[in-house]
């Protein structure tokens, strides 16, 4: 064990070390010489963000390195190495996709792009016909993008080509300035993730609580994982905004039941659902499950539309119904791409997930995943459960961290490098 | 108010969350029913790790296990008062 670190000009809490496989690791309770300061308080009504081309308002303000397909990842990620400050997506599908499929992959990338948290994109694609319809896509944003293809070219040309553009684009973005925003131009997103009890108990409902006092404000929201309704579809059919709308839910719903579940299960799926990160944390089954699920959309919201997955919603503020898995990187990459710029994850066993151009931030309260890994957790709302924090109030330090978030302050996983971008693919490609 | 040992959503429900770490067989354990922020007592039979359910009367193999005032799976076995409860006794109705 080395001797005591030294300190200065921050206080150090030498208590908070933590003992792991015999390891003393330190987790230090962090305190800035200089605090942010704020005056009158934090604002919690407005936001200092970027208005982009099309009016839309971004928290972010990425260059982004988007691979059309699998085989552009190389000399994407290549150009992010020459540039500093460019991000590059890479992923794993984009050729001999069709029909549905290939719509949902080039939504994904169209929607990445479009996100108001992207500066500015370069396309690189294996050739020039699809790379076209992305960057065509993207352009409809007025934001600057340019694509290349790599056939008759090669990579290293390509690379040195698209390195002359990425870093004009750098050097454009890094000049545009926050403005101030209302909160009402804020999209914010929600799924939870590793949840178990005490996330129907406290964490779902800070972001409900939350819903419930932005979504009067104008702000967009959406939440989705289909298959984990399973047990409370009776309850979300009934918070449609109209019948119409409930009876399209539930006929989404049934579909999937229909045509995934019972087409393609071996077994029950009760090794998958609860996930066993689900059943270690006291969550039984999935009726159990989705009806804390639920919790995230509150009291009073209703939603007023359904979106197809990485669809853009088209109906005016209010909340919306995505149809998306259940898998955490999967649903946030496709909520991304619907053009929300904030997702707030409530978590009960502790999943760690980020995103690469939304800010994740993660709430739990569960007492022993705030004891074990804090260093994952944006928002902690564990005294609902000790009966010290009522829900409005964690509500009201979730709204104060999306607040902060929005106007700069990293989140954990941002802080922790956690970027999972994953595409969701229907079925395999020809 | 005292810490809870245990939080019920609903006053229907037939099992209560352990949100204490370390619960211990024997503990006399406070519950509050998180709706209306009542409370009552109860004692729990088993070590049971905190997240997990505790059965808040005496549940006959067969019958619906309700939570948030909802029905969520079935009992396949007999489960006693303070008696865990969880996949060994309990199995969705649904996949």
């Amino acid at each position: 064990m080395a001797s005591a670190p030294i300190v200065a000009n921050f206080s150090l809490n030498q208590n908070r070390l933590k003992s792991i496989k015999g390891r003393k690791i330190e987790a230090p309770g962090f305190k800035s010489p200089v605090a942010p300061k704020r005056r009158g308080g934090l604002v919690r009504d407005a936001v200092m963000a970027w208005r982009r081309e099309n009016g839309r308002v971004g928290v972010r303000n990425h260059v982004v390195m988007l691979p059309l397909d699998d085989l552009s990842n190389a000399a994407c990620e290549a150009v992010a190495n020459n540039v500093k400050g460019v991000l590059a997506l890479p992923h794993a599908y984009g050729r001999l996709q069709f029909g549905l499929d290939l719509d949902l992959h080039f939504r994904t990338l169209i929607g990445v792009g479009s996100n108001p948290n992207v500066a500015a994109v370069v396309v690189i694609g294996i050739e020039d016909g699809w790379t076209k319809i992305v960057v065509d896509g993207i352009a409809k944003t007025g934001k600057p993008v340019v694509g290349f293809g790599i056939e008759g070219h090669g990579d290293i040309a390509v690379i040195a080509k698209a390195s002359y553009v990425a870093k004009e684009f750098v050097q454009w973005a890094s000049e545009l300035s926050r403005e101030k925003c209302p909160i009402s131009d804020l999209w914010i997103s929600t799924k939870c993730g590793e949840s178990d009890t005490t996330t129907g108990l406290s964490s779902c409902p800070t972001v409900g609580n939350m819903y419930d006092k932005l979504i009067p404000k104008g702000i967009y929201g959406v939440f989705g994982e289909t298959s984990e309704i399973t047990g409370a579809e009776h309850l979300c059919k009934a918070r449609a905004a109209t019948k119409e709308v409930g009876e399209r839910w539930y006929k989404m719903w049934k579909a999937y039941q229909d045509d995934v579940i019972e087409a393609h299960k071996t077994s029950d799926l009760s090794d998958s659902q609860p996930t066993k990160g689900n059943i270690a944390g006291g969550l039984t089954t999935i009726e159990e499950k989705a009806l804390g699920n639920l919790e995230k959309i509150g009291r009073e919201c209703k939603y007023i539309d359904i979106l197809d997955p990485a669809e853009a919603p088209a109906k005016g503020p209010g909340l919306y119904f995505m149809d998306t898995s259940s898998a955490a990187a999967e649903c946030v990459t496709l909520m991304a791409a619907g053009g929300y710029v904030i997702h707030t994850f409530p978590t009960g066993q502790g999943n760690v997930i980020g995103n690469p151009i939304v800010p994740v931030i993660k709430i739990t309260g569960n007492p022993k995943t705030m004891r074990t890994m804090p260093e994952h957790i944006d928002v902690d709302v564990s005294g609902v459960l000790a009966r010290t924090l009522t829900i409005p109030e964690a509500g009201d330090a979730l709204i104060d961290n999306i607040v902060r978030t929005a106007n700069g302050r990293l989140t954990a996983a941002e802080a922790l490098g956690h970027r999972e971008f994953v595409m969701t693919k229907l079925y395999r490609s020809a | 108010m005292a810490i809870p040992h245990l939080l019920v959503h609903e006053k229907k429900d037939t099992v209560g969350v352990v949100v204490v770490e370390g619960l211990k067989a024997g503990t006399d354990m406070l519950a509050v029913i998180t709706h209306d922020n009542s409370d009552f007592r109860i004692k729990a039979k088993m070590d049971i790790p905190i997240g997990h359910k505790i059965a808040l009367q005496d549940i006959k193999k067969g019958d619906t296990i309700w939570k948030y005032g909802q029905d969520i799976g079935v009992a396949k076995a007999d489960i006693g008062k303070g008696e865990h409860v969880h996949v060994h006794n309990v199995k969705t109705k649904r996949w």
